[in-house]
């Protein structure tokens, strides 16, 4: 039923963008780490980062929910508009932010706990007052991890295997069902069974989320980008800095891309 | 490539050879085999001299009965066993918390900071002070100004010894949780102190814990510090009705380092018996902190 609704909503009205995200530049101390990427993200889609190492693509993710800013020298030139609002606007509480786009890391890093706790936990810190139990199953429904660790829901976390760690990650995000999910690269530290699964999980999620995918991994974007952003790196002014090259349709982009260094990147001419 | 021939000869004898390498191998293996077998022959030695001298005299008596005067016979050493554990109590409830709390400092709100490279070199300085000189401070800071040998004043003595212990080893506990178990609480919209508190402090508290054992085991052997901040008393700490906290208090390293030194065979006896009671706590505690501490997976 979803998934005729999904191919037909496209065509009937044009799709919002949840996040308008139009980054100038992005400086770690002096070093500018990425300029001039525009980047709108469109509800219940995946957008995909693709592009070189070092180009910048989890620089971009990471301060869409100002998690770059944890890291000391960082800052930020341009605008991040989410629910109308800046998410670098005066007054505004990256604490916050963070609570409204979750995020999904590399490395699986459930927290030393039990399964339930690890996805109550932002129940908790949010002070949720309804059935807790109820949501921690529906978060890990969602997941697609229900049925492997219903009956160890008191075990640790870190138990699980690699691929259900970051399911459970996961479950953890979406438990508190947040606008929009960030993944940084989530399998790449996944086998290839455990990637397939997640895989088909974020395109299962969409339906609910809006999704923003860094990825190293070309096919993967391919299989579950509905919109592919494409980043490359500029040697030219003797540092590596990195830009937003062209962003489209998936489909496009791989197969009509409008730049040659696209072009290039997507036929393996480098990586 | 073709230098690989003149190296390795043609037809080669893949055989073990008892010489060069491989003698030295056996000879280094053999070294240190030896050595951690010394290593662990103090302990099981004093074990077991503690037992054959001490273990005869234990008997409920000796931990219900006050210690004996010069000729009398029988007797125990109740009051020290609870004085032990009153100045081991109190230096816990001062050393853990602070303890536990400036190793979050060090380790999580400004690990290179002026103020935690002080408190870091403080500490390690401290790991090495002479424990009487522990006793000195609590002697100036306590006696001093309350005018009486007491179990606080013994209780703070220990403290010192126990703080920098606490310190050291809970800031490596936390400095041991991942960053990336960290990057996920703050993805989560955890403030910095709700990461120390939801996420750093019960990953850590295993190893957390043990260090706050071995500091607890280190207190409760401790005999200078002691000697002229709590003293010693031959009465229990609740004495005729009420609780003597401000007078000289029994411990059982104190009775250990009194009895150990007089002409009478009772007293000797009863010193070997609070010997072995007081190393049989302090490896319990051990064995403990060895559970607790034991990582999940």
């Amino acid at each position: 039923m979803s998934a005729t609704m999904q191919q037909v909503a496209p065509a009937i009205t044009p799709a919002q963008v949840v996040m308008d995200c139009k980054l100038d530049k992005i400086f770690y101390g002096s070093f500018l780490a990425v300029r001039d990427s525009h980047v709108p993200i469109e509800k219940n889609k995946i957008t995909g980062f693709i592009g070189p190492s070092g180009c910048g693509k989890s620089t971009v993710l990471r301060s869409l929910n100002r998690m770059n800013d944890l890291v000391e020298g960082f800052r930020f030139d341009g605008h991040v508009h989410f629910l109308g609002q800046d998410v670098y606007g005066k007054g505004v509480d990256p604490v916050v932010v963070r609570r409204y786009i979750g995020m999904v890391f590399q490395q699986p890093n459930p927290f030393s706990m039990s399964i339930f706790d690890n996805v109550a936990f932002g129940l908790r810190l949010n002070r949720y007052k309804g059935d807790i139990g109820d949501r921690v199953k529906a978060a890990l429904q969602g997941a697609a991890l229900w049925d492997e660790v219903k009956e160890k829901l008191k075990v640790s976390g870190l138990a699980l295997s690699g691929g259900q760690q970051q399911r459970l990650c996961i479950a953890r995000a979406i438990a508190t069902e947040p606008e929009v999910l960030l993944m940084d690269e989530p399998c790449s530290a996944l086998d290839p069974i455990a990637t397939r699964r997640v895989e088909e999980l974020m395109v299962e999620l969409k339906k609910d989320y809006t999704i923003a995918l860094v990825t190293h991994n070309m096919q993967q974007a391919t299989r579950v980008a509905d919109t592919t952003a494409f980043f490359s790196v500029d040697i030219s002014q003797g540092t590596r800095t990195g830009y937003l090259v062209e962003m489209g349709p998936t489909s496009q982009i791989f197969d009509h891309p409008r730049e040659k260094l696209t072009k290039d990147y997507i036929s393996g001419q480098f990586s | 490539m073709s230098n690989l021939s003149s190296v390795l000869s043609a037809v080669p004898s893949l055989q073990r050879k008892l010489e060069g390498r491989a003698l030295r191998s056996i000879l280094l293996s053999a070294l240190v085999w030896i050595s951690a077998l010394v290593a662990s022959v103090p302990l099981f030695s004093v074990l077991y001299m503690l037992i054959m001298r001490g273990g005869s005299r234990l008997s409920l008596e000796v931990f219900t009965e006050l210690p004996p005067a010069g000729f009398e016979m029988g007797g125990g050493f109740g009051n020290a066993l609870v004085g032990t554990f009153v100045m081991v109590g109190i230096a816990a409830a001062i050393a853990i918390p602070v303890g536990i709390m400036a190793a979050v400092f060090l380790a999580e709100l400004g690990p290179s900071s002026k103020l935690a490279n002080t408190a870091r070199f403080a500490a390690k300085t401290l790991t090495g002070l002479p424990s009487i000189l522990a006793g000195v401070f609590a002697y100036a800071m306590v006696v001093l100004t309350t005018g009486t040998y007491s179990a606080p004043a013994g209780g703070v003595a220990l403290a010192v010894l126990m703080l920098p212990i606490v310190v050291l080893t809970a800031e490596e506990a936390m400095k041991m949780v991942p960053k990336i178990m960290k990057d996920a609480a703050y993805g989560m919209g955890c403030t910095r102190s709700q990461v120390v508190w939801k996420v750093v402090l019960p990953t850590g508290m295993p190893a957390i814990l043990t260090g706050v054992m071995l500091a607890v085991a280190r207190a409760a052997g401790e005999t200078a510090p002691l000697l002229f901040t709590a003293l010693f008393s031959n009465y229990w700490i609740f004495h005729e009705g009420q609780l003597e906290v401000m007078s000289p208090t029994a411990s059982l390293a104190v009775l250990i380092y009194n009895f150990s030194g007089m002409p009478f065979d009772n007293q000797l006896e009863l010193a070997w018996a609070a010997s072995l009671v007081l190393v049989m706590i302090v490896l319990v505690v051990n064995v403990v902190s060895r559970i607790v501490g034991k990582p999940k997976f």
